[in-house]
């Protein structure tokens, strides 16, 4: 008895050693990742609110000496120039105030319209069975492995037979044909894990295909309603190519804008108006992740675990 | 209160074939249970009858009419989930009026129809709630609610009961008898639990492999089982089945067992036959069920016998005993007050007037 308790004493030490051990390891790693990760936001963050002169002289990592928002300003609305009926925008400077309203108006319908497609689809695939439901099904799930670059020309010829090219119209429907089959997928998924008794007592209570939808299915789908607004927010809100294919001018959503502005500066590379141009640029993403993030991770798990 | 005809149903999914020429006739007021193993298409048939599957072939008549091409919802009847089903995101109120709702029925009406539904099933103070904030079993009494409000002619039940927990499921079965010897509805009601279906039905339908074994009244089902299938199906512990043939000697009928070495032939002079060609030298299954085992003698068709117990199960109310009857294992249930040694001769008479004939090569009863 003595011998085995000694045992059991040494190996209680030797695990509480190890256990230490791993616990710092698992810390300095985790440190590392989110010091690589956190690096460029800070250096974003802090040369926006540094004026040129202390950019050229300072090193990128030193804190601001004055915080000022001028380079913000600049971004939002312009650069100010002395003309002689006062200060006014210069008509070659590129900024971001119209093109962010152009982004608002082609993401708030794309987003609307392409997360409501999902949900009716992914209902109707899960909920009713009609012919060649698998197949159709398919086609979806094939649908979301198409590359941005394949449709290109195809759509640019669709957009121009319907007179929708170079116009926010346009990217709506761009956007909504192409993040159609990722917001059916998501729904599907969390439909499947509905029970398909709740509608069958819908339908013996007198509910037709839409009244069970919009009564029964879409007050209990916020979850996963919440997960496929934040994706196509984000998809949206952030392409590029899209938006630089198929509009031009004043018609571009603030991905173009922002790629515009950073490249066509004519005189001196100006750092800090860039920086807080990127910075505004990524704030309506990160306003949703932030109003919706706890919902996002309830909702990619949902259908995955029961109960 | 309808009459319900099932004629002839056929129905496959693909290339399985669920039900097989399924006959049905209930009459007003009926309680009718579809019993039967998972898989063996009982639920299909009710989803058949309820309109939400269609059949391949057959009818279905309410109150004589052919319901066949109608919707769900026209056939005027209501249906009772496993799962209960109710609407997540609507309050208790809510759930038991919406089919009203949808049927345009007035204010009032739905007002007097919730005030009447919600007083018999006792759910009056849960209506503002949501059912994620419902038990069990107030879960179950809004889906029979929702069922009861909209006055159907015929209740369908799908496994209500089976979601419930041991005791409530109890509770909850006491109270849809209540509710049918009050309402007296046609009710068709799916399970595969045996006590449930005994206790509730005033017939029972037994299905096996979309076929219907038999259907009769609880007590027929249970003293004279159709086939081996209701036989082991139906009893806890199920009957016991000897193999052996019938033999004949000095013009009387006698069962013997297979590998009998001790010639205890079992007399079958009393025993019903359904017919009576061909019976010598058949090989048949001689059922007797655990129950009709005694230790003394309590009736006068009582066969005396002598077996070695080998197992004693206690349960509390009873015990069960495994016997050796020439190799073949057979369990007799006792009241548990009795003290019985194990691994002795022990004197035991089989009840003759409850034994049940089945032959080996059919499995019929005969």
């Amino acid at each position: 008895m003595v011998k085995n308790n000694l045992k059991f004493e040494q190996l209680e030490t030797a695990s509480k050693k190890k256990k230490i051990i791993y616990r710092w390891i698992l810390f300095l790693i985790l440190g590392i990742f989110a010091l690589y990760y956190i690096t460029p936001l800070y250096v974003m963050i802090v040369t926006s609110l540094k004026s040129m002169e202390e950019i050229r002289t300072g090193n990128l990592f030193y804190l601001p000496k004055t915080i000022n928002f001028d380079s913000w300003l600049e971004a939002w609305r312009g650069q100010l120039v002395n003309t002689t009926s006062g200060l006014k925008v210069d008509a070659g400077n590129v900024y971001l105030k119209n093109y962010f309203w152009n982004s608002v108006k082609m993401v708030v319908p794309a987003v609307a319209i392409s997360t409501i497609l999902g949900a009716l689809n992914g209902y109707a695939l899960t909920k009713w069975r009609f012919k060649y439901d698998n197949i159709i099904f398919l086609l979806f799930l094939f649908g979301t492995f198409i590359p941005y670059q394949a449709i290109l020309l195809p759509m640019a010829r669709t957009l121009g037979v319907l007179g929708l090219s170079n116009s926010i119209t346009g990217l709506v429907v761009v956007h909504v044909i192409y993040g159609l089959c990722f917001t059916t997928l998501f729904c599907r998924n969390y439909y499947v894990s509905i029970s398909d008794e709740i509608v069958r007592a819908a339908r013996i209570d007198g509910a037709g295909f839409f009244k069970i939808f919009f009564k029964i299915m879409l007050p209990i789908s916020l979850p996963i309603l919440v997960v496929t607004v934040i994706w196509q927010f984000t998809q949206i809100w952030n392409d590029f190519l899209f938006g630089a294919t198929f509009s031009f001018g004043e018609a571009a959503p603030i991905q173009v804008a922002l790629n515009n502005m950073v490249l066509t500066s004519t005189s001196v590379k100006r750092y800090n108006v860039d920086m807080a141009a990127a910075i505004i640029a990524g704030i309506p993403t990160l306003i949703v992740y932030v109003l919706a993030g706890k919902y996002f991770i309830r909702g990619l798990t949902a259908g995955s675990v029961k109960g | 209160m309808a009459t319900l005809k099932v004629n002839d149903i056929n129905k496959n999914f693909g290339k399985t074939e669920v039900l097989k020429g399924i006959n049905l006739n209930i009459s007003d007021g009926d309680f009718l249970v579809l019993l039967g193993p998972s898989g063996c298409g009982k639920s299909t048939l009710l989803n058949t009858i309820a309109g939400l599957e269609t059949a391949n072939s057959g009818d279905i008549l309410i109150d004589d009419y052919r319901v066949n091409d109608m919707e769900p919802s026209d056939r005027d009847i209501a249906l009772v989930f496993q799962s209960y089903a109710l609407y997540p995101a609507m309050t208790v109120r809510k759930n038991v009026t919406f089919g009203l709702e949808q049927r345009k029925t007035s204010k009032e009406k739905i007002e007097e129809a919730l005030v009447n539904v919600s007083n018999l099933l006792k759910i009056d103070s849960l209506l503002e709630r949501k059912p994620s904030q419902l038990s069990g079993g107030q879960r179950q009494r809004v889906a029979m609610g929702r069922a009861l409000v909209r006055d159907p002619k015929i209740f369908l039940f799908d496994e209500p009961l089976s979601n419930l927990d041991a005791k409530l499921r109890v509770e909850m079965r006491r109270e849809i008898k209540k509710l049918h010897q009050k309402l007296k509805t046609t009710i068709v009601y799916v399970t595969h639990d045996q006590t449930e279906a005994m206790s509730l039905g005033t017939s029972i339908a037994i299905m096996n492999h979309g076929i219907i074994q038999q259907c009769d009244s609880p007590k027929v089902i249970y003293d004279k089982p159709q086939n081996v299938f209701v036989a082991d199906f139906i009893g806890s512990p199920s009957m016991n089945l000897i193999k052996g043939k019938i033999i004949e000697e000095n013009n009387n009928l006698f069962f013997e067992c297979d590998s009998s070495k001790n010639k205890s032939n079992i007399p079958l002079k009393n025993y019903k036959f359904v017919q009576n060609k061909n019976l010598k030298d058949k090989s048949v299954y001689f059922g007797i069920r655990p129950e009709h085992i005694y230790l003394s003698q309590n009736s006068d068709q009582s066969f005396e016998i002598k077996l070695k117990s080998e197992l004693n199960e206690y349960i509390g109310h009873e015990q069960i005993i495994t016997f050796n009857f020439n190799d073949q294992e057979i369990l007799g249930k006792f009241s548990s007050s009795i003290d019985i040694p194990g691994n002795q001769e022990i004197n035991l008479h089989f009840d003759l007037a409850q034994i049940s004939l089945f032959d080996q090569k059919t499995e019929e009863r005969i």
